[in-house]
C-alpha cells in the first residue's frame, strides 16, 4: 500500500512539474499575471508530492517490505537500521529519488527567498527547475521506477558493504546538494537569457546561490575522498577515477563562476561568460550524475542498467545541454559583454583564473569520455591513469595558485604594477626562502615539495597582506572578504597535504607473523594475531596492532577483515590513527599460515590537511553567503515594490 | 588605436597559452594512454614491450601461488583460449578470487611474465570487469566452441 502510495505521488509531482515548467515561463513570455501567479504554488506542491514519494521509499526499507524490488536488492533484515534508511538512496532508482527531492527542496528554497525578486523573473526562474524536475520524474516513473514490486522475497540481498558506513549517511545527499544547487545558477541565466535582463541586481541574486552549492559540492567531494581513504583499504585519496572526476568537472566550473558572478556583479563584465559558465556547471553535473549512477561507469556507484535507461539519459542530457546552448546563441548578444578593462587588471586576473579552471575541465573531460568514446564506438579498450592527470594538473594549477594570491590584492579596471611588486617583494622573498629550506625538515629535499610549499606560503602572505590592509583602513566586517580569504587559505591548506603526502608517505605491505615487529617511520607495530568477531550481518576476524614510539606505547590499532553474510562479499575495514601531522594507517590483508598475516602499514603524513583545507573553502563560501550586501539589497527591492 | 592595440597583444598571449596549453594535454594525454590486450592478443605478441598495458581474463583456477614473503603472488590470467603467467607484489583486492574476473595493469618481462603493477578489484562479487568480459567473449569467438568457463562471459554481459 505505501509503496503505490509513493508511485502515485510521483505521478502527480510530473503532472505539477509539468504545470510548474510550463505555465510561469509562459506566462513570463506574455505577462499574464495569473500564469506567473502559478510559479510558487505548484513548485511547493510539486515538492511536498516528491516528499511523499521519498518518505514512502524510505519508509519500504525500514520496515524490510522485500516485495519492492528496489528493498530486496539493496536491503537486508539484519541491515542496521541507519544503513536500511541509507540505502533508500543506495541503488540507482533511490538515488534519482533523492536527486528530484534535493532539486525540489532548491526550488521551494527559492521561491521562499526571492520575494525582492521580480515576479516574471522568479517565474522564469521557477519555471526552468520544473522542467529539470519534469525530466528526471519522467526518467524515473518510464525506466527506473523505486516502487516496482515483485513476489515476496525471503530477505534481500544486503547493501554493497562499501556504502555500510557513516560516511555514506550524508556523502551522497551533500553531494546532491552541490550538483542539483547548480541547477538554481542554472535557471537564472536561463530566465537572464529569456528577459534579455543580466545587471548587476541579478548577478547579486544569483551569487549566494551559486556559492551555496558550491560549498555543498566541495563538502561533499572531501567527503567522498575521505570515504574512499578509509573505507577502500588502501589509503588513496584520490585515484582520478572516473567517477570522482565526474564530481570534479561541475566544480571547476563552478569555481570558475563564483569568480566570473563576482566581476559581473561588481564591474558589470563577462556577463555572457558568467552565463556560459552557469550552463556549463549545471551541464556537467547532470553529465555526472548520469555518467555515475546510469552504469556507464563501473565502480561502486553504478549499477546494472538497461538499454533504454542510456537512451533517454542521452536524449535528456542532449535536449537540456543543446537547448540552453541554442538559446546561448541567439540571445547572448542581447546579454552584452560588459565593461571594459585594462589589460593588467583584477579582470584580466580573474579571466585567467577561468581559462586555466576550463582548461582543467576540459583537460579532465578528455581523460574522462575519450576511453568511453573509444570503447562505444568499438575501437578497442583504453584507460588513461593518474599520471596523464597529474602532469597536466601541476602545471595548470601553479598559475593559478599564484594569482589567487596576488588577485585579491589588486584593484579593478587598472593596476598600478610597480605598486603592487613594491608591496609584495618582501612577502613573494619570504616565500622562497622558507619553501627552499621547510622540505629539510622531513629529511629530504625535493623540488615538488618545495614547489607546493611555495604555493601554500604565498597565499598565505598574501591573505596577510590583504587583511592587515583592510584592517587598517578600518572598513569594517565583510562576509564576503573575509569568507574569500578563508577559502583560499583552505586552497593553501590542501596544498599541504597533498604535497607532503605524496612527496613523504612510506607504505609497508609485508607478511607478519604473530609477535613480529616493524618499525616504519619511528612507529614501531607490533602484530598480536587477530581474534574471530561477529556483526550484525558480517563474521571476520580483527586484527590488533600495538603501536609504539622510542619503546613507550602509543596506541593500539584493529583493522578488520569481514565476510557479508549475504552477499558473501569479503571487505577490508582499516585502523587509522589520525594525526595532524601524520596518519598511521593499517589494514589486513590475507590470513596466511601459522596465524600470520599479509598487512599494509602506512605512514601519511599531512594527510588529513587535504581534507580540513577543503573544509575551510566551504566554510569560506559559507560565510560569504551571510554578507550583509545580500540582505540589504534584499530590503531596497521591498522598499522599492 | 592604443586600445585595439592592447587588444590584439591579449588575443595574441591567450592563443599563444592555449597552445601551450592544448600541446601539454596531448602530450601528457598520448603518452599516458593505457591499453587494454587479452591473453590471445599477448600470446601472439600483439602487445608493447615497453609500454605498461593492461591485461584481463580469469584468474585460473589452481594457479594462485604465494613465495615465502607473504606479499609476493604468482597466478595465470585467461581467457580460456591462452594463458599468461603474472606476478604481482603487495596485497591482492578482496574480490581477488581464482575462478572470478580480474584486470591487471604492468609490463612484460623479457621471461614472457607479466608484472603487475596494479591489480584492479571491483566492487561488487558478482561484477565481471568489462574488460576481462570482453577478451573472455573474444576468445570464445575465435575457438568456435562452447566451452564456457563458470560465470560465462556472455550471461556476465547481460548484467552490465
Amino acid at each position: 500500500m505505501i509503496p503505490e502510495l509513493g508511485h502515485f505521488a510521483l505521478i502527480l509531482a510530473l503532472l505539477l512539474a509539468l504545470v510548474q515548467g510550463v505555465l510561469p515561463l509562459v506566462g513570463a513570455a506574455r505577462n499574464n499575471p495569473a500564469w506567473i501567479a502559478v510559479a510558487r504554488p505548484a513548485a511547493r506542491a510539486q515538492f511536498l508530492f516528491v516528499a511523499i514519494a521519498f518518505c514512502a521509499l524510505a519508509w519500504s526499507f525500514l520496515s524490510n517490505d522485500f516485495s519492492v524490488i528496489n528493498v530486496t536488492r539493496n536491503s537486508h533484515s539484519r541491515l542496521p537500521e541507519i544503513y536500511r534508511f541509507t540505502a533508500t538512496w543506495g541503488s540507482h532508482e533511490g538515488s534519482m529519488l533523492l536527486w528530484t527531492f534535493i532539486l525540489g527542496m532548491w526550488t521551494v528554497a527559492v521561491t521562499l527567498f526571492s520575494r525582492h525578486l521580480s515576479d516574471d523573473m522568479v517565474a522564469r526562474v521557477v519555471g526552468v527547475m520544473g522542467l529539470v524536475s519534469f525530466g528526471f520524474l519522467l526518467f524515473m516513473l518510464a525506466t527506473s521506477n523505486p516502487f516496482l514490486r515483485m513476489d515476496m522475497a525471503m530477505d534481500g540481498s544486503d547493501l554493497n558493504p562499501l556504502l555500510q558506513d557513516p560516511g555514506m549517511v550524508v556523502h551522497p545527499p551533500i553531494l546532491y546538494m552541490g550538483y542539483v544547487g547548480f541547477s538554481v545558477a542554472f535557471a537564472f541565466a536561463i530566465a537572464a537569457l529569456l528577459s534579455g535582463k543580466l545587471d548587476a541586481s541579478w548577478a547579486r541574486w544569483s551569487r549566494p546561490w551559486t556559492t551555496a552549492a558550491w560549498a555543498f559540492l566541495t563538502i561533499g567531494i572531501m567527503m567522498g575522498s575521505w570515504w574512499a581513504y578509509y573505507e577502500l583499504g588502501w589509503g588513496g585519496w584520490w585515484f582520478w577515477d572516473p567517477v570522482e572526476n565526474a564530481s570534479l568537472m561541475p566544480w571547476l566550473v563552478g569555481t570558475a563562476l563564483i569568480h566570473s558572478l563576482a566581476v559581473t556583479e561588481k564591474r558589470g563584465s563577462f556577463k555572457a561568460w558568467t552565463v556560459f559558465l552557469a550552463i556549463g556547471a549545471f551541464s556537467l553535473s547532470l553529465l555526472g550524475t548520469f555518467l555515475v549512477r546510469s552504469g556507464v561507469l563501473s565502480s561502486v556507484h553504478s549499477f546494472a542498467t538497461d538499454p533504454t535507461r542510456g537512451l533517454f539519459i542521452l536524449i535528456f542530457l542532449a535536449s537540456v545541454i543543446g537547448s540552453s546552448l541554442f538559446l546561448f546563441a541567439m540571445r547572448a548578444s542581447k546579454v552584452g559583454l560588459g565593461g571594459r578593462f585594462a589589460l593588467i587588471s583584477r579582470e584580466s586576473f580573474l579571466m585567467v583564473n577561468n581559462i586555466l579552471l576550463l582548461t582543467a575541465t576540459g583537460s579532465v573531460l578528455l581523460g574522462t569520455l575519450y576511453p568511453l568514446f573509444l570503447d562505444a564506438l568499438g575501437l578497442g579498450k583504453i584507460s588513461v591513469g593518474p599520471p596523464y592527470f597529474n602532469s597536466v594538473f601541476i602545471p595548470l594549477v601553479t598559475p593559478l595558485i599564484f594569482l589567487a594570491g596576488v588577485g585579491p590584492l589588486t584593484r579593478w579596471t587598472q593596476v598600478n604594477v610597480p605598486e603592487l611588486a613594491h608591496r609584495l617583494k618582501w612577502g613573494f622573498g619570504a616565500s622562497v626562502v622558507a619553501a627552499l629550506l621547510l622540505p629539510f625538515t622531513q629529511g629530504t629535499w625535493q623540488p615538488m615539495v618545495s614547489l607546493g610549499i611555495l604555493l601554500a606560503l604565498w597565499i598565505v602572505v598574501t591573505v596577510a597582506i590583504g587583511v592587515r590592509a583592510r584592517v587598517r583602513t578600518s572598513a569594517g566586517w565583510s562576509a564576503n572578504f573575509y569568507g574569500m580569504h578563508l577559502a583560499h587559505l583552505g586552497v593553501a591548506v590542501t596544498v599541504i597535504g597533498v604535497t607532503m603526502v605524496s612527496s613523504y608517505q612510506v607504505e609497508r605491505n609485508m607478511r607478519m607473523a604473530v609477535g613480529e615487529t616493524v618499525t616504519v617511520q619511528g612507529y614501531t607495530f607490533r602484530f598480536d594475531g587477530v581474534t574471530d568477531i561477529t556483526g550484525p550481518n558480517y563474521t571476520g576476524a580483527r586484527g590488533t596492532l600495538e603501536v609504539s614510539q622510542n619503546g613507550k606505547p602509543f596506541t593500539t590499532l584493529h583493522p578488520e577483515k569481514r565476510i557479508y553474510v549475504a552477499s558473501g562479499m569479503p571487505f577490508t575495514e582499516s585502523a587509522i590513527d589520525y594525526g595532524l601531522t601524520r596518519d598511521l594507517y593499517t589494514a589486513l590483508g590475507e590470513r596466511l599460515e601459522d596465524g600470520a598475516w599479509s598487512v599494509r602499514l602506512f605512514h601519511k603524513p599531512f594527510v588529513v590537511w587535504i581534507w580540513i583545507g577543503s573544509v575551510l573553502m566551504a566554510l569560506g563560501g559559507f560565510m560569504a553567503i551571510t554578507d550583509r550586501r545580500y540582505r540589504a539589497s534584499r530590503k531596497k527591492g521591498r522598499a522599492a515594490a | 588605436m592604443k586600445s585595439r592595440h592592447k587588444k590584439l597583444i591579449l588575443i595574441a598571449v591567450v592563443l599563444l597559452a592555449l597552445g601551450a596549453v592544448a600541446a601539454l594535454v596531448l602530450n601528457a594525454f598520448q603518452s599516458n594512454l593505457v591499453f587494454f590486450f587479452s591473453p590471445t592478443q599477448v600470446a601472439n605478441g600483439e602487445a608493447p614491450l615497453e609500454r605498461a598495458f593492461r591485461i584481463g581474463g580469469l584468474v585460473e583456477d589452481g594457479s594462485l601461488r604465494r613465495e615465502p614473503d607473504g606479499v609476493t603472488a604468482h597466478f595465470r590470467i585467461t581467457d580460456t583460449a591462452k594463458t599468461i603467467p603474472v606476478t604481482y607484489k603487495g596485497l591482492l583486492p578482496d574480490l581477488f578470487k581464482e575462478g572470478k574476473g580480474v584486470v591487471a595493469e604492468g609490463r612484460m618481462n623479457p621471461g614472457g611474465v607479466f608484472v603487475a603493477e596494479q591489480v584492479l578489484a571491483k566492487h561488487d562479487e558478482n561484477y565481471m570487469p568489462p574488460e576481462a568480459a570482453d577478451a573472455l567473449e573474444q576468445a570464445q569467438k575465435s575457438q568456435k566452441t562452447l566451452i564456457t568457463p563458470q560465470d560465462s562471459a556472455s550471461t556476465q554481459k547481460g548484467k552490465q
